[in-house]
């Protein structure tokens, strides 16, 4: 097992230093002539207005939220879903139960407006 | 795999003891997989410019080497030798290490994925919990770069594909929990192995949330909408030049393939067909093979639907998806128990019939959604604009 995750290390890093190198090569052979103009922000012809680190909505917030509460559930349903061929019926009605307090949740958001984007 | 016994057999000779060889093996194996993915990188980009050439009816490259097959060769030595334009104002970390997070997100995910019977990288017991967990580390890596550039079209983006791919990795851990359920384990080799009827029969509703779902979290056609050049000029990477572009580039399509792949083995049973286990190299073409069809018909959607609109896409996710994926899930737990003691065929029919029960109820769900847009035409009453054909036009004025 142990061994799995040596080799999920060993490919972790490979996948780092295979463009971490092709980057620093291409930085070393690549010409450097900068200017001012050139290294001006991209904005469509006119300078850049104001700091570009700005609150930004709050929309995208609700979103992650929503998100997260999801993935956690289904974080917790794995194990489950691993263990489903041992488990009786009884086990798999209450993973149901508590899907549907989610879902409960669910439509709260869902009435309430937040999966519709403005 | 004979190689790897011989190398074995070849570093053992040599005096070099077990464990350091097993390294040097795994360092060996993971090295070549990665760097073979980026160089058919190149034949992936090549094949899609041009096959989406011809479904536009147009070329596509045709001036280098036979069919233009070598453009994107020629277009990777150009990129290399380009300056790399450091914008004033980047924040440098985040802006230099996000190509790199993106390229090695894409490539992380071929470490579990099975090639063959005795060709796997690593038999990871949580396989698909690793799955989803690098598919996280994408939008860190688009995140850091939006955020890095100090440009307001590049924050907006990154912060429209983060909510994009977060989205639609909902439905997609859902189904992968389907999956879980009906193989009894979270390695992606005994996934593989439990597909004696492929799961895309089994759920063919589970197929089908996952592929619109994937490839949304590609942020393909028709759901680039992170890069939607009339409203954000280029996405996340607009500050970006040079190989540091070009690592977003084919990070892009690289993932198409990838992904294919992750469904090939998900769904289309992997390296499983005739004759794959008793030569293992067989494995290896099936699996290519079925990606190859899965990565066409991406590309096909791609050259052939239009952009959706961003509250459309969230819509689509939120309202249909994911509740379907749910309902999906908790009709597979619930038939699966009730027909347990019925044997193997039967379960099997009442899956399928299950599955295509709730397909049909979506379709008629959307049916009934549905908002028919007319088609205006402009024109005068003296000089009527040729009207085309359309068949939404049922009012013969128009409009």
């Amino acid at each position: 097992m142990l061994n799995q995750w040596l080799y999920i290390g060993i490919f972790v890093v490979i996948s780092v230093f295979l463009p971490g190198v092709a980057i620093l090569l291409a930085r070393i052979l690549s010409p450097k002539k900068p200017n001012a103009i050139k290294n001006s922000v991209y904005e469509c012809g006119v300078e850049t207005f104001d700091k570009t680190w700005i609150q930004f909505r709050i929309q995208y917030y609700l979103y992650a939220l929503v998100f997260l509460i999801f993935d956690v559930e289904t974080v917790f349903l794995f194990p489950f879903a691993v263990a489903y061929n041992q488990v009786p019926l009884f086990m798999v009605m209450e993973a149901i139960i508590f899907i549907a307090i989610l879902m409960g949740g669910f439509l709260y958001i869902w009435r309430k407006g937040a999966l519709t984007w403005r | 795999m004979t190689i790897s016994k011989w190398l074995g057999g070849l570093l053992s000779n040599w005096g070099v003891n077990d464990s350091w060889s097993t390294f040097i093996l795994y360092l060996i194996g993971s090295a070549v997989l990665g760097t073979v993915a980026l160089l058919f990188t190149l034949l992936f980009i090549w094949a899609e410019r041009k096959i989406i050439g011809r479904l536009q009816d147009r070329y596509g490259p045709n001036r280098v080497g036979p069919w233009g097959i070598f453009q994107s060769v020629a277009d990777m030595v150009k990129i290399f030798i380009k300056e790399h334009i450091i914008p004033s104002g980047v924040d440098p970390g985040p802006y230099h290490l996000a190509p790199i997070i993106v390229v090695a997100s894409v490539l992380m995910v071929l470490a579990i994925v099975p090639l063959s019977t005795t060709l796997l990288g690593s038999d990871l017991n949580v396989a698909v919990l690793f799955l989803l967990a690098v598919g996280g580390l994408g939008e860190v890596g688009i995140i850091m770069a939006g955020w890095g550039s100090n440009n307001k079209y590049a924050l907006l983006s990154a912060f429209r594909a983060s909510a994009q791919m977060i989205s639609y990795e909902i439905p997609m851990a859902i189904v992968l929990l389907t999956i879980v359920i009906l193989s009894g384990s979270m390695s992606m080799n005994d996934i593989v192995l439990a597909q004696d009827i492929p799961f895309i029969i089994l759920l063919p509703l589970g197929a089908l949330i996952f592929f619109i779902a994937s490839i949304a979290e590609n942020g393909r056609a028709p759901f680039d909408l992170a890069e939607a050049e009339s409203e954000l000029v280029a996405g996340f990477n607009i500050e970006y030049s040079g190989l540091k572009f070009g690592m977003f580039y084919v990070a892009d399509f690289l993932r198409a393939f990838i992904s294919a792949v992750i469904f090939s083995t998900l769904f289309l049973g992997g390296w499983r067909g005739p004759g794959a286990e008793s030569i293992p190299a067989l494995g290896i073409v099936y699996l290519i093979i079925k990606s190859l069809l899965v990565w066409f018909l991406g590309v096909w959607i791609r050259g052939s639907l239009p952009r959706y609109r961003i509250d459309q896409m969230m819509k689509i996710n939120w309202k249909f998806l994911t509740p379907l994926a749910i309902l999906l899930l908790v009709v597979v737990m619930l038939a699966g128990k009730l027909v347990e003691s019925a044997g193997s065929t039967i379960q099997a029919f009442t899956l399928i019939g299950l599955n295509l029960i709730l397909l049909a109820i979506s379709m008629w769900i959307l049916r009934k959604n549905e908002t028919r847009v007319e088609i205006i035409e402009v024109g005068s009453r003296d000089r009527p604009v040729a009207r085309p054909d359309n068949i939404l036009t049922k009012n013969p004025r128009g409009g």
